[in-house]
């Protein structure tokens, strides 16, 4: 028997405003507790809800980000629970009405491929507060600076049958958000919080078996941790004969296992009903081809254009275009270099190794896309050795700001004038018989190998600066006609 | 020189301001004696902000002398206590904010205040605008000034009561199913409820957020109007404060209604309807008829589904917004709870009275997944056929009059009188909530010496003519300007 996994996931995203979906109140995160709060936050008697059309705004350009249909007329509902964190009794929300409808997104997959994930719809609601268990001893303390902030919950259908498509969705989802710059997608504040809907049922059959939720994981690792152990959990269960209760559960990443949560058939009816403190949201056409001319090139647009134009293979065109800043920066260096070729490789490669070496994102690089694009401008010239280059990144990396600058105190300058070479190669010819004469002795395929000494020799003696390629070549002129 | 006497009209009042013939602190210093005197027995006052209203009419004086004019400057006022009052306690006339001290006004209080008006206190009412007798208050009923045996109506009967004793001119009232209209009708004064949006809720206490509307209590139309002027306006603070311009209310008063369209509904005058009371109101729609305005017989055959939609539609908004008062943030809190469980479970039960538990359970019920397309859905499509039927009936009519409310006032505490009883006191007013719809209650005569309220309903925003209707009423008429005799009533 072979399981199959079937997902579907709901993300909460946080919106990038300033001031709260409702009220004025900031939504900067790590403020004390309670000073980001005004008596709407607190719901105070007679506060009134006033809607922040910038998220509004934000939501409309996610809708347009993943190609779906914008609700012309969409409308705020009350959630109603009762939760100490939720100032109101109720979440306003949007249940009936959504404003962001039906798309299709477009996933870049590992291999270069593209994974559609259909979206069914994404709705803004506020955030609770927060129930802070350690501040005070004995007693259960409310933050409500999170109160209000908006959130973006974005549903797909179940599409997602492995770990890789999820995260690769989670990945192309954080991209996006942050190149709209709708959210900073930051997983560790909360600012993206991912929810699972996983089933199994055997490969081939068509009916979706009894899920569970998996909630608010906070990192990619331990979504992808999640998922498979909850698989494994469901798959005993299910291979035991017994069968999976509906129910919402928690990712314990130090005992790598899942919690039951609560139970869905004790759950809440939430007793949805519209608003009646907000109008409708209406959105004309003219609003959304206003918001859709100023939006900037989406992630796959890159993509595509990074493969066709700059030739990038589809692999490094995925990676680049992960993320904005990323992206920006490749394009800078592009510019400063004029070889995307040479760029991707070093944003790629050493570049994002020492990036990864100090734990640093790319806006923390201390590389500037112009000083990359002049070092690779001087790889191209010919003036520096991959070698050498590296040396100069080296420079660069720490604090060196102008190439040439670098390449001159280091003395770095790659030795091409035929003549400086040809007497370093005449003395070392002189000064090595034994081995001059071995290598006029043995046949062509031997010669490859020996010649590396010549090379390492003359090396040496130009103190790293010989330009291989003459020297090779003149070593090779030299050694094979006495 | 003698004092303005209790029962004048804010209008007499600004002129003898203006005419420096008394002072503010004068107004104030007599409202509050009298507000001493009679309050022990009315209960219409529950909070008096005694320092408060005198240094607010001292620098009203100044302002004054220093040359301000305001038709409001000056004049003594009471607040439903049902707006939030900064530095104020303010209850809403139940246990859960006995002692909520609001850190901000609410829109109206700001605007009466900026207006200059002085507010004395807060005004007694039903526990948090549910009931239409008064009853419902934790701080105990408010009594008729006309039977003191008798309720002054609800929601606003402490206001009601308080503006028909002469506590002060000028009263705020909110009505979300007639609470202005049948305690103004109750207590033989002028209320008017704005059309849904005129004015803004912001730091009124939610009841129900999609009909509750905020309005003036008073003697005359003429003093409405005044009070209207300063309290109508686009609010930013409230999303569902209509951005239109607010005409000057007074302006049009002395219009002729010669010619004007007054339909009188069928349905307004059927069983429900106390013998008396038809009789009082169609003489007083004769008297309209006799200014020239012309009668014509309509019908609003919806008129009876009106208190089973009201009934759902508001339980169920009150159910969410009462959901704040949980105990945790503000309002009582039981004692000692042992588990979160507990501490919502008793600190509601604890907190609301009878009236607010029962609606919040009916709403909570009507929202239910189970019922929700069977009440509240259903409610909701038969609201939408009542405002059309409303808005339809308005284009052959400029106003629809009839009854304010089917009785005069009950007794207190009438055990005999069923729940749903209770609820029939809105059946004639109802209607305007539900469309979103002005209209005004005035004086129109007596039965067995108590009040009869004659009721105008216009469309929405067409307050301007239904206080030149009840203005033009009222020059015709002197039911507005007869008072209770409170001689003896000190306890």
């Amino acid at each position: 028997m072979k399981w199959e996994k079937v997902m579907g996931l709901e993300v909460h995203l946080q919106l990038s405003t300033h001031s709260k979906i409702f009220s004025s109140s900031a939504t900067a995160f790590g403020a004390d507790a309670n000073t980001q709060t005004n008596p709407l936050d607190m719901a105070l008697p007679g506060t009134l809800p006033v809607l922040n059309h910038a998220a509004v705004s934000q939501a409309i350009v996610f809708g347009l980000g993943v190609g779906a249909e914008i609700g012309k007329v969409s409308r705020f509902d009350r959630k109603n629970y009762f939760y100490p964190d939720l100032p109101k009794g109720y979440q306003i929300s949007q249940f009936f009405e959504p404003i962001v409808r039906e798309g299709v997104f477009e996933v870049p997959l590992e291999d270069g491929s593209i994974f559609p994930v259909r979206i069914v719809r994404a709705h803004l609601e506020e955030d609770a507060g927060k129930s802070v268990h350690d501040a005070i001893p004995g007693h259960t303390g409310i933050d409500l600076n999170r109160a209000g902030t908006p959130l973006l919950e974005v549903v797909t259908e179940p599409d997602f049958r492995t770990a890789e498509q999820v995260i690769a969705y989670l990945k192309a989802l954080h991209a996006l958000v942050t190149y709209l710059g709708i959210s900073d997608g930051n997983m560790s504040q909360g600012s993206m919080r991912c929810d699972v809907n996983l089933s199994l049922r055997l490969e081939g059959e068509t009916e979706y078996g009894t899920r569970t939720e998996l909630k608010n994981i906070n990192s990619f690792r331990f979504i992808e941790r999640a998922i498979h152990v909850e698989a494994e959990r469901q798959q005993d269960i299910l291979e035991s004969g017994q069968s999976i209760v509906q129910e919402t559960r928690l990712f314990d990443p130090e005992n790598d296992e899942t919690r039951s949560m609560r139970s869905k058939e004790v759950a809440n009816d939430y007793r949805y009903f519209p608003d009646p403190d907000l109008l409708p949201i209406i959105i004309d056409e003219e609003t959304i081809e206003q918001i859709r001319g100023a939006l900037p090139e989406l992630p796959a647009v890159k993509r595509g254009r990074y493969a066709t134009e700059l030739g990038l293979s589809q692999y490094d065109a995925n990676l680049l275009t992960q993320d904005r800043a990323t992206a920006e920066f490749f394009e800078a260096c592009c510019t400063a270099s004029n070889n995307p070729k040479a760029a991707a490789n070093w944003v790629l490669g050493d570049l994002s190794a020492a990036l990864n070496k100090e734990g640093l994102a790319i806006d923390g690089c201390k590389v500037t896309p112009e000083g990359l694009g002049s070092l690779i401008r001087r790889i191209d010239d010919g003036t520096l050795s991959s070698k050498m280059a590296k040396t100069v990144f080296e420079g660069l990396w720490a604090g060196g700001c102008d190439v040439d600058r670098i390449i001159e105190d280091k003395g770095l300058k790659q030795v091409s004038d035929t003549g400086a070479l040809e007497t370093i190669v005449d003395e070392l010819i002189a000064n090595n018989p034994a081995q001059v004469d071995q290598y006029r002795a043995i046949d062509e395929g031997k010669q490859k190998k020996l010649i590396g000494f010549f090379v390492g020799q003359a090396m040496k003696a130009s103190k790293g600066q010989a330009n291989p390629q003459i020297l090779n070549q003149l070593l090779k002129q030299k050694l094979g006609s006495p | 020189m003698a004092g303005p006497e209790p029962f004048e009209t804010i209008s007499s009042l600004a002129r003898q301001l203006d005419d420096r013939r008394v002072s503010s602190r004068e107004l104030v210093e007599d409202s509050i004696a009298r507000i001493e005197r009679l309050n022990p027995v009315l209960n219409a006052v529950i909070s008096l902000d005694k320092l408060g209203a005198i240094a607010a009419a001292d620098q009203a004086d100044k302002a004054r002398a220093h040359g301000a004019v305001s038709p409001l400057l000056g004049v003594p006022m009471l607040h439903k206590d049902i707006f939030c009052t900064r530095g104020v306690r303010t209850s809403c006339a139940s246990k859960m904010l006995e002692d909520f001290v609001p850190p901000y006004d609410a829109t109206v209080v700001r605007k009466l205040h900026d207006a200059g008006m002085i507010s004395l206190g807060k005004c007694n009412m039903d526990e948090f605008a549910m009931g239409s007798s008064n009853e419902t208050s934790f701080f105990g009923a408010v009594k008729n000034p006309w039977d003191v045996n008798r309720v002054p109506g609800g929601s606003s009967g402490g206001s009601a009561a308080a503006v028909a004793a002469g506590l002060a001119s000028l009263a705020t009232g909110t009505d979300t199913g007639g609470s202005i209209r049948q305690p103004a009708a109750l207590c033989g004064i002028t209320g008017l409820k704005p059309s849904y949006g005129r004015v803004s809720r912001y730091g009124m206490i939610a009841f129900a957020s999609s009909m509750d509307q905020a309005g003036p209590m008073a003697r005359t139309a003429e003093d409405c109007a005044l009070v209207l002027n300063a309290m109508a306006g686009h609010d930013p603070l409230d999303s569902t404060c209509a951005d239109i311009a607010v005409p000057d209310y007074s302006a049009g008063l002395e219009q002729s209604i010669q010619g004007l369209r007054i339909g009188i509904p069928k349905e307004f005058f059927s069983s429900h309807l106390k013998n008396g009371v038809a009789a009082r109101v169609n003489a007083a729609i004769k008297e309209l008829e006799s200014a020239g305005a012309v009668i014509v017989d309509i019908s609003l055959p919806s008129t009876d589904l009106g208190i089973s939609t009201y009934y759902v539609i508001a339980p169920a908004e009150a159910s969410a917004n009462l959901s704040r008062y949980d105990g945790v943030r503000y309002g009582y809190r039981c004692d000692s709870p042992s588990d979160l469980q507990d501490l919502y479970l008793r600190s509601r039960t604890e907190g609301f009275g009878e009236e607010v538990k029962r609606r919040i359970l009916i709403g909570t019920f009507t929202l239910s997944a189970a019922s929700y397309d069977q009440y509240f859905m259903k409610a909701q499509q038969v609201r939408r056929l009542i405002a059309e039927e409303y808005q339809s009936v308005l284009k052959d009519v400029d106003v629809i009059a009839g009854p304010s409310a089917p009785n005069t006032a009950f007794v207190l505490n009438d055990n005999s009188k069923s729940i749903t009883d209770m609820y029939m006191e809105d059946v004639f007013t109802i209607g305007a909530n539900l469309a979103g719809l002005p209209a005004i209650s005035v004086p129109a005569g007596f039965v067995d010496g108590l009040p009869v309220g004659m009721q105008l309903i216009g469309p929405r925003f067409s307050e301007a003519q239904l206080l030149n209707i009840a203005h033009q009423f009222q020059r015709r008429t002197d039911w507005h300007s007869l008072t209770p005799n409170l001689e003896g009533l000190t306890r």
